[in-house]
């Protein structure tokens, strides 16, 4: 009896990864999923933090996949060591600040790592040809196998027909034949698959699963970098990108304006760390000022927080100010108006 | 057989699923772990994970804005 080959999955919880793994295990392939955690995954942060999403089922979509597949998963923490790939991509980003190449890159070669390391025979991911403008590109696939060391023990199930042949075809670990030739943007075919499979009830991200593919968090990402003039970032700088209006009246501090309860009750978390603004006898966002602040600053700040509470048409609006340390004054002010709140204030 | 605790308060998923799977690794078979969060995903993440990697999740419970998820560690499939 030939022996059982063993492949890791890249499974991010979209549709092309949980196929690809499917195509796998039809062939009598054992496969165990990898999911890598870089800090910048779209789903679970912002489900929590906001109130208006609690109704949404709160699943982990990875999970869910490896759950329908019948899979273990590994999931990996990699936040520190993807900052070198977001601050020095070699291959430079994407529309935004996505450096998708160089993650893929990354990804496969921690996937071939864990491979090596757990006597797993080839690496398999959804990946498409011409599916993604960046890292899914005829020209590019190529550097992902090369680059990653993963070499022809990366195998793209679904466009494997389009591909040279990988070590687990010319071993026949696997069947050419009974694998795709899928390509471009043309979400059919995967569809038309899943239902072959019986898969519903999928996710389907709008936009990608990824905040550094969104124009907005790029925007708030490079503001950030700049006003530090470093690129360095923690975990909880990129958690704060994700949440409020984020606004910066002057290059020396931001505000952080709460945008609902839920975002509100995140951001009490941080009071020992930024000076805090909330409103006393109505209800109001909280508000965090990043930076160093003049008396002036705070007055301003004050005032931005009273706009956005249910005072904001108020002659007056009374704000309690809190230091890091605990400390607090009140600022009775009046709210600015829309237009005082400049455009380009706004990150 | 030994009882864990690991406090997973204020991380947002999947940070307390990695802080369990990694935690779950350095335990014995029939030891108990209660996992403490803040995110309220985790009432479906960790009992996921668990299912997909063999383990039983004993009971689930939320307090306030503190949810509890206690599993015991198994033979891995």
């Amino acid at each position: 009896m030939s022996q059982q080959r063993k492949a890791v999955a890249l499974i991010s919880g979209g549709l092309d990864s949980l196929l690809a793994a499917k195509v796998m295990l039809e062939q009598g392939i054992h496969v165990e999923g990898i999911n890598f955690f870089t800090g910048f995954c779209v789903e679970g942060h912002t489900h929590a933090i906001r109130k208006q999403d609690k109704d949404k089922p709160k699943r982990n979509n990875a999970l869910w996949s490896a759950e329908q597949l019948g899979i273990k998963l590994h999931i990996i923490d990699v936040v520190e060591e993807y900052k070198n790939v977001l601050i020095n991509p070699k291959h430079g980003y994407g529309k935004n600040m996505n450096p998708c190449l160089d993650c893929k890159v990354f990804m496969v070669n921690k996937a071939k790592q864990w491979a090596d390391d757990n006597a797993f025979d080839f690496i398999i991911t959804g990946e498409v040809v011409g599916q993604r403008p960046m890292s899914q590109r005829k020209e590019t696939m190529p550097i992902v196998s090369r680059e990653s060391g993963a070499d022809d023990r990366l195998l793209r199930p679904l466009c494997a027909k389009n591909l040279p042949p990988t070590l687990p075809e010319t071993e026949g670990w696997v069947k050419r034949e009974e694998m795709y030739g899928f390509s471009g943007r043309n979400r059919k075919p995967q569809m038309a698959l899943a239902a072959e499979f019986g898969f519903e009830d999928y996710a389907k991200p709008a936009g990608g699963c990824c905040f550094l593919t969104d124009e907005s968090y790029s925007a708030k990402l490079v503001d950030l970098w700049d006003a530090r003039n470093t690129r360095e970032y923690e975990m909880d700088d990129i958690m704060l990108l994700k949440v409020g209006r984020h606004i910066r009246p002057a290059a020396h501090y931001k505000l952080i304006v709460g945008r609902e309860d839920g975002e509100n009750k995140f951001m009490q978390g941080y009071k020992n760390s930024f000076i805090s603004f909330k409103t006393i006898d109505i209800p109001g966002p909280l508000t965090l000022l990043d930076g160093v602040a003049t008396d002036e600053d705070l007055k301003i700040a004050a005032q931005i927080t009273a706009r956005f509470s249910q005072g904001k048409n108020a002659e007056s609006v009374t704000i309690e100010v809190r230091r890091t340390n605990g400390d607090t004054v009140t600022l009775k002010v009046k709210p600015m108006t829309a237009e005082e709140v400049k455009p380009e204030w706004y990150v | 057989m030994s009882h864990y605790e690991l406090d997973a308060r204020r991380m947002f998923c999947p940070m307390p699923v990695i802080r369990a799977q990694d935690k779950i690794k350095e335990l014995q078979v029939g030891d108990t772990l209660e996992v403490v969060a803040t995110d309220p995903g985790v009432l479906n993440d960790i009992p996921a994970w668990s299912r997909i990697n063999g383990h039983k999740v004993l009971a689930t419970r939320q307090v306030d804005d503190e949810v509890f998820v206690l599993v015991e560690v198994c033979e891995s499939k």
